[in-house]
């Protein structure tokens, strides 16, 4: 067994906090150009030039690129021949979240009950993900959500007979009735399969991926380039002013389902698309 | 784009009449920051008949909660929110003489309504660009509310915010407008 203090964990996750709000990925930055280049609205141009600009002042001055520092996702795949040492595994990553939110100057955007609705202080405690996988390594990713594009995310338990029009429509659908809500340009997490609640799970993991890559399976990348072409024929464009720009990308990840259920899961991500990994 | 028109609050009924939708503004002067829980306070001390803790006449409401600000820095990085969670909120504060509100996203027709009926506009600010909004902003003093931390009314000195009109007094909608531009028409 090869032992880890979860004190390890923590300096991590407070490291990634700090780091994800601030540095903009490549991937994104990247599209960004992209999609600058293709844009035709000349207002939607200017929007996406102020986002290349707002990512460069973020990390140049190590601010965060937006002001929601978002609710704290992590996704831990931990080693099953690790043995942790110290204090609890979602303590230790609380604790990090605590430090990296209050140390990095980042918003701090969690209540602690839904309905009575009084701030935590200290953007704890974090959504936790744990995976136990083979191996002596811990894998940690930090994916900060904003409440904006959250809001916007949709889930439908379809019918098989529904097929793949019925996913693609459902996705559409959901653009749509978003509109400029979530901070156009966005990238679409799209889980089809599972349970209810695994499918939600799978649009988030979605995210993950890097911006410009493509499914793994042919027909899920065709799908993903045909949404993505229909997605930004809606003229909705950056911030929902008009353009061709409403998405940057669409990402799908699938998981077997039982033979009477169909779920599509749609969790929409704002422009400042945040994810940092660590392996130790 | 058109010529950039330098606003200054608190607005006139003739100077909100003067905005039309798609103008580029630059706003200069005084904006309040309010947000989920601070709107729904205000409203309570409306509701009750009681005194607000600032007169909105001719003001901007900012639908905004910063991050906190690094040392040396007047303020962290101060972006839009999404408006249409204050819909329920802003025709009372119409009524009460807010005269502009600065966020992101469209609004509800209760809003444009009391818009229509109250002569006030709503701006759309880059939702994203926190960093480079921040440069805007001058001084920021707390006026209401500290115990919502982010979420607090704060008092922002700006110069030159970048602005959009998206909604205006006369029922102009660039949302609305922009997407129909854009939109193909076998999109479905």
């Amino acid at each position: 067994m090869r032992e880890i203090p979860t004190e390890k964990i923590t300096d991590e996750v407070m490291r990634l906090c700090i780091e994800a709000n601030t540095l903009l990925g490549q991937d994104v930055l990247q599209a960004f150009h992209t999609f600058r280049d293709k844009e035709e609205s000349p207002l939607g141009q200017e929007i996406l030039d102020q986002l290349i600009e707002n990512a460069r002042i973020a990390a140049d001055e190590e601010v965060p690129i937006c002001q929601d520092t978002g609710f704290a996702v992590i996704f831990i795949e931990l080693g099953q021949e690790v043995r942790l040492i110290g204090e609890g595994l979602e303590a230790a990553v609380n604790e990090g979240v605590r430090r990296g939110y209050t140390e990095g100057y980042l918003r701090k955007s969690i209540v602690r009950d839904p309905l009575n609705r009084v701030n935590t202080g200290d953007n704890t405690p974090a959504i936790l993900y744990t995976n136990i996988v083979p191996g002596d390594r811990i894998k940690i990713t930090i994916a900060p959500k904003g409440g904006g594009s959250e809001n916007m995310s949709r889930i439908k338990m379809l019918k098989p007979a529904d097929g793949a029009e019925g996913v693609k429509d459902f996705v559409i659908e959901t653009v749509q009735l978003a509109g400029s809500n979530p901070c156009p340009p966005i990238i679409l997490g799209v889980g089809i399969g599972g349970t209810f609640d695994k499918c939600a799970q799978l649009a988030k993991k979605a995210l993950l991926r890097e911006l410009g890559t493509s499914h793994p399976d042919p027909f899920y990348a065709d799908m993903e380039k045909e949404l993505l072409e229909k997605v930004n024929a809606l003229g909705i464009g950056p911030q929902g002013l008009g353009g061709r720009t409403t998405a940057l990308g669409v990402l799908i990840e699938t998981y077997p389902c039982h033979i009477a259920s169909l779920p599509a899961a749609v969790n929409i991500q704002c422009h400042v698309a945040r994810h940092k990994s660590v392996v130790i | 784009m058109a010529e950039m028109k330098t606003i200054t609050p608190p607005l006139r009924h003739e100077d909100v009449a003067d905005l039309k939708v798609g103008d580029a503004v630059h706003i200069t002067g005084v904006i309040y920051t309010a947000r989920d829980a601070a709107h729904k306070r205000l409203v309570e001390l409306i509701d009750a008949g009681e005194k607000l803790p600032l007169d909105f006449e001719g003001q901007i409401i900012y639908y905004a909660g910063p991050t906190p600000a690094k040392p040396g820095k007047v303020i962290g990085s101060v972006g839009p929110t999404t408006s249409g969670r204050m819909d329920p909120y802003a025709p009372k504060l119409l009524e009460q003489g807010l005269k502009g509100m600065i966020g992101k996203g469209i609004r509800g027709s209760n809003v444009v309504e009391a818009m229509k009926k109250w002569k006030a506009v709503y701006f759309a600010a880059t939702g994203g660009a926190a960093a480079l909004i921040a440069k805007s902003v001058v001084s920021v003093e707390i006026v209401a509310y500290e115990d919502l931390g982010a979420e607090a009314i704060r008092k922002l000195e700006v110069k030159n915010f970048p602005a959009i009109v998206v909604q205006d007094t006369y029922g102009g909608n660039l949302y609305e407008e922009g997407v129909r531009q854009y939109r193909k028409t076998d999109a479905e």
